[in-house]
């Protein structure tokens, strides 16, 4: 059996995650558990392949292996930063991390918009 | 003959981030087949049932999504008319030299206000494999994956839209089968240059130049349901379905490729007649319009995009 990680979105609650499992597809499981109950939203879900964007999020805490993704959402320094698609990361360790969506903005460019569940 | 003009969407090329993983989706999965792979990297692949080089061209990129839509026109002559036409309309065109790509003549090519590239081609060589025309077997190749028989249609995702409806039916001579008209104004169009419900359609969005979907045409609504078998048993990502579409009334599933463009497989739709009258749609029914089972949209349907 795989190594089994803990995943806590900041504010929200907490994910079981196998090693070799794409993180949101382990939230999408905790929410359909009711394991992310302070969550005050249906957590992004898009083409869990990281080519939209929807699930972008900020790594607290932890370490994780990388699947490549669109730099029209994570730029060079997005990367630098901790900020991932949690679709296209897989756990090394127990994992903290903040939701960040982006949101189009009335002028149809890309605003970021902090979302925490708090 | 009666069709004339445009004939139909001849291949889209599409950004993807993985070219193994992306050419082991639309070929094993889809069940296309690869016909070549440029000297740039890029790859062309077709289904078994079209006669024509390739339909789907994919291009290696740190970003997923549209590079462009070509449609094929009935006549080497009728690049020049259009040409023409759409120059008199206000937008710039410029030309593709035959070669570009392998096995395509000259394109010519311009921008929507939406955002995306749009081609007119003529000439294509035709590769195999192919359907056979002497005694023909109803298919020579047998086929596997989800048996995809051809790109059938892409829909489009940016602003403007209104102005496309109008430049698709004045100036490319396509007729609107449907559309959907919300109280703030025009939120999509499925327009067609065939006798298909529709060859392209476009959702009215902030960001220009963004994809929704690309769909393969599959025989059956049975072929439908063998396709969700494939997604389950390849842990494809999923986005909806199957379901059926009250909007065409093609019977469809939506779901990702590996870079995340959704891909759409699509099997009926009622047969359009140019006389035929645009089917309307409102904002309390546009859910039953896009998912007729679900009569509601999904949280993706406009926001999820590449």
């Amino acid at each position: 059996m795989s190594e089994r990680y803990t995943i806590t979105v900041e504010g929200s609650g907490s994910a079981d995650c196998g090693a070799g499992e794409r993180v949101l597809v382990a939230l999408e499981r905790a929410q359909g558990f009711g394991r992310l109950k302070n969550m005050p939203c249906r957590l992004p879900v898009g083409c869990r392949r990281g080519g939209c964007g929807i699930c972008r999020a900020r790594v607290i805490e932890g370490d994780y292996r990388r699947d490549v993704m669109s730099r029209a959402h994570v730029t060079s320094d997005d990367e630098a930063d901790g900020v991932v698609l949690a679709c296209a990361i897989y756990p090394l360790g127990d994992l903290t991390l903040r939701l960040e969506p982006k949101r189009l903005g009335k002028n149809g460019r890309m605003a970021e918009m902090s979302q925490g569940g708090k | 003959m009666a069709h004339t003009g445009v004939l139909r969407p001849g291949f889209i090329q599409l950004r993807v981030l993985d070219m193994p993983a992306a050419v082991e989706h639309y070929t094993k999965r889809i069940g296309l087949h690869q016909v070549t792979e440029g000297p740039d990297g890029r790859v062309y692949l077709k289904a078994a049932d079209e006669f024509d080089h390739h339909s789907i061209v994919l291009r290696r990129a740190d970003t997923a999504g549209y590079d462009l839509m070509a449609f094929k026109v009935r006549e080497e002559s009728d690049l020049d008319s259009f040409e023409k036409r759409i120059v008199e309309w206000g937008y710039p065109v410029d030309h593709v030299a035959a070669g570009e790509q392998p096995g395509i003549g000259r394109r010519i090519g311009w921008m929507l206000e939406s955002g995306h590239r749009i081609e007119l081609y003529h000439h294509a060589d035709q590769s195999e494999p192919k359907p056979r025309i002497h005694n023909p077997d109803v298919w020579d190749l047998e086929p596997h994956g989800m048996r995809a028989r051809r790109f059938d249609h892409a829909l489009l995702y940016g602003p403007n839209i209104q102005r496309n409806l109008e430049f698709f039916e004045k100036v490319l001579d396509f007729s609107c089968a449907e559309r959907v008209d919300m109280p703030d104004g025009l939120l999509a169009i499925w327009l067609t240059a065939s006798m298909k419900a529709h060859d392209i359609a476009f959702v009215n969005h902030p960001e220009p130049g963004k994809f929704h979907h690309a769909a393969f045409d599959l025989e059956s609504w049975m072929d439908v349901g063998h396709a969700a078998d494939i997604l389950t048993r390849y842990d494809i990502s999923v986005d909806i379905g199957p379901t059926r579409h009250g909007i065409t009334r093609g019977q469809t599933i939506y779901f990702f490729d590996p870079s995340g463009n959704r891909n759409e497989v699509f099997a009926g739709g009622y047969s359009y007649y140019p006389d035929n009258p645009t089917r309307t749609w409102d904002a309390e029914n546009v859910g039953k319009g896009i998912f007729y089972y679900e009569r509601q949209l999904n949280d993706a349907f406009l926001s999820v995009v590449t």
